[in-house]
């Protein structure tokens, strides 16, 4: 771990070049899907404004890790967990976290596109309606909020004449990018995405990295890939866990070069996953 | 080759048991249609010649008055029956409506193990209670309970044939709109809860949107259930021929009216092709109610 924290701060100077601040720390977090345990003992800080991609064979914990952020793993009933994941200083484990206003910050990206079957308006509007009007809704701001939500994720332009048109109806690369801008309008700190691109085809796969780098600095995006091509192209940190277990992290341009471990090289030369 | 060629079009005993299965399958699959064609035909040639010819149209739908059996004079207004018919249904579904989505969202969205499969059981069976017996219990509970609860002189009224009957459309409601709710993929549920929704804006802002064209076809059968059921609410509406003014006012329905009557009339007379012409509207009725709601259903599936 000594040698990991040098190396974390060398990542941050010289990656994000903002501040040292850290938005998630995982202490000692251990967790258990009924009697089978997914993570053992899993240290790992994620950095303020920058992005960080969670790497690692099937099954080894990324995703559990993942969803344990915003704990939508609760929604299965039968996990336990040990041990603390902070988010923005407080421990998200603990009973009395407002799950709503945890899931405002933490905004969550799935595998699959998943907008709800409203029109696109709905849709972006969907999180602020939730969380920000109460009583009296304002069409005027919701329309700009809409809007900046669709042109951050570089969709405006081609949805702008039919954002009444169904969701469910848009192209792949387009929903994935209208899940995203649904999150932006309750201004969330951390970005969540689990696998974001393995539904889409290869120029859909580019125009949501493209849009993920675009949002660098904005927010703090913690993505889960399969795609070890991806996690070197478009993440500043990169972290490999194996079999529930935090193997290595460290800055993305290191990692790939000079692994520290030997099951990290052998996984990033493709010996196996 | 040539042993191969015989292997392939021998006739054994699985190749004439393929074949009937399939010709039992076929002609048990169109029954259904030549059924409803021939009943169509049936009501139709009994009561289509008594409503173009003998049969006032204006008064049949704009008179209260529905006496066939008059010596001096017989008339045949429909419209008191049409109002029974439409105030019973009309206040089963104000009953059966709330039971049915709540109970439907309970166990589609709620409930879980075993209770979601006794519930689902429970329902069921619900729905196999006999009508007379639903009848039965509002002849002689709900009679006493309404006159006692409201001081009324008389408790067989639209009141009770209303609850009787959304009790007993309740179960297939709730049947097909559990089915609607399970539809909407679970991917809306965990991208809205993602989102911070609690589990009410869950189901309000994100389920029940989604699963809307089934929920409307549930309603629909529930309504069409209301229209054709006979039995139950000729026990409980008090059966006497009336536009009602209030939910405490006995009617008598168009399905009552057809059971009550039948039975006495000549083959053949005005009477006869009347009651058949009420079977001719009933029909038509409920087969674009059905039809309603069956395209609603196929409209989900289209988007």
């Amino acid at each position: 771990m000594e040698q990991g924290v040098g190396m974390e701060n060398q990542a941050v100077n010289d990656a994000a070049g903002n501040s040292d601040d850290v938005a998630i720390r995982v202490q000692q977090l251990s967790l258990w899907y009924g009697t089978f345990q997914a993570l053992f003992d899993v240290d790992f800080d994620v950095k303020r404004g920058i992005i960080t991609s969670l790497i690692g064979p099937s099954g080894c914990g990324k995703s559990t890790l993942l969803r344990t952020v915003n704990r939508i793993n609760d929604r299965l009933g039968y996990v336990r967990t040990t041990g603390s994941v902070e988010v923005l200083g407080k421990n998200i484990l603990d009973e009395d976290v407002a799950l709503p206003q945890l899931r405002k910050e933490v905004g969550m990206v799935f595998q699959r596109p998943n907008p709800f079957p409203l029109s696109i308006r709905d849709n972006v509007l969907f999180g602020y309606n939730l969380h920000e009007a109460s009583g009296r809704r304002d069409k005027g701001n919701e329309d700009d909020l809409a809007e900046a939500a669709l042109r951050k994720v570089l969709l405006w332009d081609e949805v702008k004449d039919r954002l009444d048109q169904k969701a469910t109806e848009l192209s792949l690369e387009e929903q994935q990018k209208l899940c995203i801008a649904r999150l932006i309008p309750v201004k969330p700190q951390v970005l969540l995405m689990d696998e974001p691109c393995s539904a889409l085809d290869p120029a859909a796969t580019e125009a949501i990295e493209e849009l993920i780098w675009e949002l660098r600095g904005q927010f703090t995006i913690l993505i889960v890939t399969h795609n070890m091509a991806q996690a070197r192209r478009a993440s500043d940190e990169c972290a490999f866990m194996l079999m529930g277990k935090m193997v290595e992290h460290g800055q993305t341009s290191e990692m790939f070069v000079t692994p520290e471990h030997k099951e990290t090289a052998d996984y990033i030369e493709g010996r196996y996953g | 080759m040539a042993r191969s060629a015989e292997a392939i079009d021998e006739r054994n005993l699985a190749w004439y048991l393929d074949r009937a299965v399939r010709v039992f399958v076929f002609v048990g699959g169109i029954s259904a249609i030549v059924l409803i064609i021939g009943i169509f035909v049936f009501i139709t040639r009994e009561g289509l010649e008594f409503a173009t010819t003998t049969l006032n149209i204006k008064e049949f739908f704009t008179s209260p008055r529905w006496a066939p059996t008059s010596e001096t004079r017989p008339t045949y207004g429909a419209l008191a029956l049409i109002a029974g018919t439409v105030s019973v249904t009309g206040t089963a579904m104000i009953v059966a409506i709330p039971f049915s989505l709540g109970a439907a969202i309970y166990i589609a969205e709620f409930a879980t193990g075993k209770t979601r499969e006794v519930l689902k059981v429970l329902v069921e069976m619900l729905a196999a209670i006999p009508s007379v017996v639903w009848g039965f219990i509002g002849l002689s509970i709900m009679n006493g309970i309404i006159i006692q609860l409201f001081n009324v002189p008389i408790g067989l009224n639209v009141l009770n044939a209303g609850v009787i009957l959304g009790l007993m459309a309740a179960p297939i409601m709730t049947t097909i709109a559990e089915d609607a709710l399970k539809a909407v993929p679970d991917d809306y549920r965990q991208a809205a809860e993602a989102m911070g929704a609690t589990r009410w804006q869950v189901i309000f802002k994100v389920v029940l949107p989604a699963a809307r064209n089934g929920l409307v076809s549930a309603v629909l059968l529930g309504v069409g259930r209301g229209f054709g059921e006979t039995m139950a609410v000729l026990m409980a509406s008090g059966h006497s021929i009336n536009i009602p003014d209030s939910v405490f006012d006995s009617v008598r329905a168009l399905t009552a009216t057809i059971a009550a009557e039948l039975g006495e009339t000549a083959v053949g007379s005005d009477h006869y092709g009347a009651l058949f012409t009420l079977g001719i509207m009933l029909f038509v009725v409920t087969f674009i109610i059905n039809l309603t709601a069956d395209l609603v259903v196929r409209g989900i599936k289209k988007r």
